[in-house]
């Protein structure tokens, strides 16, 4: 344990040190956020286009012609470019929102003032770490405005596809290096974030911060980082045998003798699930580095709002960790259907069905601690309650997609695309909107207003579940994704129930407005914060709102309590602060 | 849940930083500029003895996904031509492993220098040049076995062996660039009498890595290729 002091940086004058290129971990974590905001809403409006499509297929999207003459001739998407955008909404939403907004965003501003740091250890390669990432996001945008658009392989651009170039399709050169040039850059990002991560959560903490005193969002952060660590470790020389695949003509990817379009490749021996074995090996921990953030942020956030501790903080801190590991033996059930050798299916099955576990103790804590709470009620607790329960209903589907027997009928259907939504996507937004509402007073200064906050998360909640449950009766029906239309198949009559998704999917994505409005409403006429609104007793609580420059102004704090001690009679009220050297003692005790 | 008003944890008087030459393998503390004394008396290992296992680790899984990839690769196709290494990377291997002894060697110099035992050291960086000018001529070393192996008519793209040497081979010489980056920061820093100590030990760490990865891949590709 320490109170290293970080370094000793003076705050910075020029605006460009201040807002762009700042050292200042709660600057490259608002940065984070901002590019997160950006990215969902690109990935939203691709969203979109794509649900207009299904839903009315030659229906003239107004405007999609400038963004590509040849992809939406006259605004009516063809089969290629609906892929291209699938790809494009799919690469934006996992690495850009849901893994920079959760985990660098939130983790950037409150890893250290949760363990009582300056700043991260390293600010220099903190700062990379944004601009990086930054950059790689400018790389797969510009693949949009390049050759013939961006790749249309999909999020996982599987192999051969995603090596064989140009004949492989639109965007299948110039927009596949593109996007393997991102996402190598974007793991370096990622790497250089997690050494911080890691890093400050090991070496900072301040005097009394013991491990299991930090809060669990710093739990989720710190443990994430640590898959991070190994996952953006591998998935980058990945990439990079793609790149080499397509520039420097090797043939890591594609096979022999491989006839496409008419055309003989002139690569040789190459293997094709080589790239899903190394790509679901960081695929698979990446659905849990995008929701173990969540997972901690929504647990901080129920038990400042229930007044009460969970029913176990180690428990909790332990399955989070047994998530972390177990994430790295199951990839490979998303290679059931790859004609990869059966037994290694069963082996892959086995430890999918070992993580419901964990998964199972988190949401058994989160239900039996909430009973008998009396929950405080506002934005922040209804998204952290909407949170569980996308976990659940997206989790629940995951059972059936764990034994192979089922997945092979259901693996290319809209069932997975509905189960991943649930359970990964939805949720960790939710995760995100729970923390922007809660930490919002913290890092802005104002308060967010709560009827808005309210009508949005409703407006969120049922929408979400118009969308994606229906997918799940689809997959049943089967009704295979990927496919940009259904007219004259056998799937026609299911395009009603496409219709009602493509409805609910525009309501709720406008309702994504109003969070809009009210986050830049709050942030200039909001209503002033106080420095503790929520009377919660972490460490980011104890600082001034918004935190000074070196987060406690010169001072540094000693811990004496664990993270949270609420229910206490105290002389501030139903909690004590970890800093408050305050001796009380709970009602428990008192009873 | 029970109440946990805890004093703040003892300091472990045997775990100080000391004021001395004494304990410390001689070095000089480092009293924070701000003389706050809870600084001085908190213990823990600096970030960068942390941070380098971390980076160590990015390294290893980075060359463990590169290995499964070459041994999957092999194993799947018949396409697949031995070659032999060039014999000059032998001799990068010794100059790779005498650097690490050199920077031993100027570690002790300058913790010597340092702590004021031997004021004698005049030039307490000499040895790192030394470690520097070796792991230079080892990426000129690397840089002619790629020329000798381009002269033999073998590409990235001739055959999947010769592509996985210079992936790997290319991938660990940036890697070794990275320290001599490393190197000449620690000599910049021992110039203005401002290097920590945890700066050169979490370079060293790092170089003595190198050395270790590059016999792990030497051994790699002379038993794959």
């Amino acid at each position: 344990m320490s109170a290293h002091a970080a370094h000793h940086h003076v705050p910075p004058t020029s605006f460009i040190r201040k807002h762009v290129f700042s050292l200042d971990h709660k600057v490259i974590g608002k940065q984070y956020y901002a590019l997160g905001l950006v990215a969902a809403l690109v990935g939203m409006v691709l969203s979109w286009f794509m649900r207009i499509h299904l839903a009315w297929t030659n229906a003239a999207i107004p405007g999609l012609q400038l963004l590509s003459k040849n992809g939406a001739p006259g605004g009516v998407m063809t089969p290629e470019y609906y892929l291209q955008l699938m790809t494009m909404h799919g690469t934006i939403m996992v690495f850009f929102v849901l893994t920079t907004a959760p985990f660098a965003a939130f983790g950037n501003f409150f890893l250290p003032i949760q363990v009582g740091a300056e700043d991260m250890p390293f600010p220099r390669f903190n700062m990379m770490s944004f601009w990086v990432t930054f950059t790689a996001f400018l790389v797969l945008m510009s693949s949009f405005f390049v050759g013939d658009g961006p790749t249309l392989g999909g999020w996982t651009q599987y192999a051969p596809l995603n090596a064989v170039g140009s004949v492989g399709g639109p965007g299948q050169g110039a927009g596949v290096v593109l996007w393997a040039a991102s996402i190598a850059l974007f793991c370096v990002g990622q790497l250089l974030g997690s050494l911080n991560f890691i890093t400050t959560t090991l070496d900072l903490r301040v005097k009394g911060m013991s491990l299991m005193r930090l809060p669990l969002s710093a739990w989720g952060w710190f443990i994430t980082s640590c898959m991070g660590l190994t996952a953006f470790a591998v998935l980058m020389p990945a990439c990079i045998l793609v790149i080499l695949d397509h520039v420097a003509g090797t043939s890591f990817f594609v096979a022999s003798n491989l006839v496409m379009n008419d055309q003989l490749l002139p690569h040789s021996g190459g293997s094709t699930l080589l790239w899903q074995h190394l790509f679901w090996f960081f695929g698979h921990p990446e659905v849990y580095i995008a929701i173990l953030p969540g997972i901690g942020i929504v647990s901080h956030i129920l038990i400042t709002n229930m007044r009460k501790p969970m029913l176990s903080h180690r428990v909790l801190i332990y399955s989070m960790g047994a998530l972390a590991v177990l994430s790295y033996m199951v990839y490979g059930h998303h290679m059931f259907v790859s004609g990869m050798n059966p037994f290694s299916s069963l082996a892959f099955s086995f430890p999918t069905l070992v993580i419901t576990i964990p998964s199972t103790i988190v949401v058994l804590i989160w239900t039996f601690s909430l009973y008998g709470s009396k929950l405080r009620i506002n934005s922040a607790s209804l998204f952290a309650l909407g949170f569980i329960s996308m976990f659940v209903s997206g989790g629940v589907s995951g059972f059936f997609l764990a034994q192979p027997s089922i997945d092979i009928m259901l693996h290319a259907t809209y069932f997975v695309v509905g189960h991943f939504h649930m359970v990964m996507g939805v949720a960790a937004m939710f995760g995100i909107f729970a923390g922007t509402y809660f930490w919002f007073p913290k890092m802005a200064g104002r308060m967010m207003n709560e009827t808005l906050g309210k009508i949005h998360f409703w407006l969120s909640f049922v929408g979400t579940y118009c969308i994606f449950m229906p997918f799940h009766y689809l997959g049943m029906a089967g009704n295979v994704r990927r496919y940009s239309t259904f007219v004259d198949d056998f799937l026609q009559p299911l395009i009603p129930v496409h219709r009602f998704i493509t409805v609910a999917a525009l309501i709720t994505g406008a309702a994504q407005l109003i969070f809009l409005y009210n986050l830049i409403h709050s942030r200039f006429w909001g209503k002033p914060a106080t420095d503790n609104p929520w009377e919660a007793t972490s460490l980011e609580w104890s600082t001034a709102t918004p935190p000074p420059f070196d987060n406690f102004g010169g001072k540094h704090p000693v811990v004496y309590h664990d993270p949270y001690q609420y229910g206490v009679q105290s002389s501030v009220g139903d909690y004590v602060m970890q800093t408050s050297p305050e001796q009380v003692k709970t009602e428990h005790e008192e009873k | 849940m029970a109440t946990t008003v805890h004093e703040p944890p003892q300091i472990d008087p045997h775990r100080l930083p000391d004021q001395g030459h004494s304990g410390n393998f001689g070095w000089r503390n480092l009293v924070p500029a701000d003389g706050d004394l809870r600084v001085a008396l908190d213990y823990s290992p600096p970030p960068s003895s942390t941070g380098i296992w971390v980076v160590l680790f990015a390294i290893t899984m980075m060359f463990a996904a590169f290995t499964s990839a070459l041994v999957v690769r092999k194993g799947s196709s018949l396409d697949w031509q031995s070659f032999t290494l060039p014999s000059i990377l032998y001799f990068n291997t010794l100059l790779l492993l005498a650097s690490s002894v050199t920077l031993e060697v100027s570690r002790r110099r300058v913790a010597a220098f340092m702590g004021g035992l031997n004021s004698q050291v005049e030039s307490p960086a000499r040895w790192l040049y030394i470690t520097l000018f070796l792991g230079l001529l080892f990426v000129a070393g690397q840089y002619v076995a790629w020329s000798q192996l381009s002269a033999k008519g073998l590409y990235l793209a001739t055959n999947p062996s010769s592509s996985f040497f210079y992936v790997l081979t290319a991938t660990h010489a940036l890697h070794v660039l990275g320290g001599l980056g490393g190197l000449i920061y620690v000599i910049r820093k021992l110039s203005k009498s401002a290097l920590r100590r945890s700066t050169l030990v979490a370079t060293a760490r790092y170089w003595h890595f190198m050395g270790v990865l590059w016999l792990y891949l030497l051994l790699l590709l002379w038993i794959k290729l």
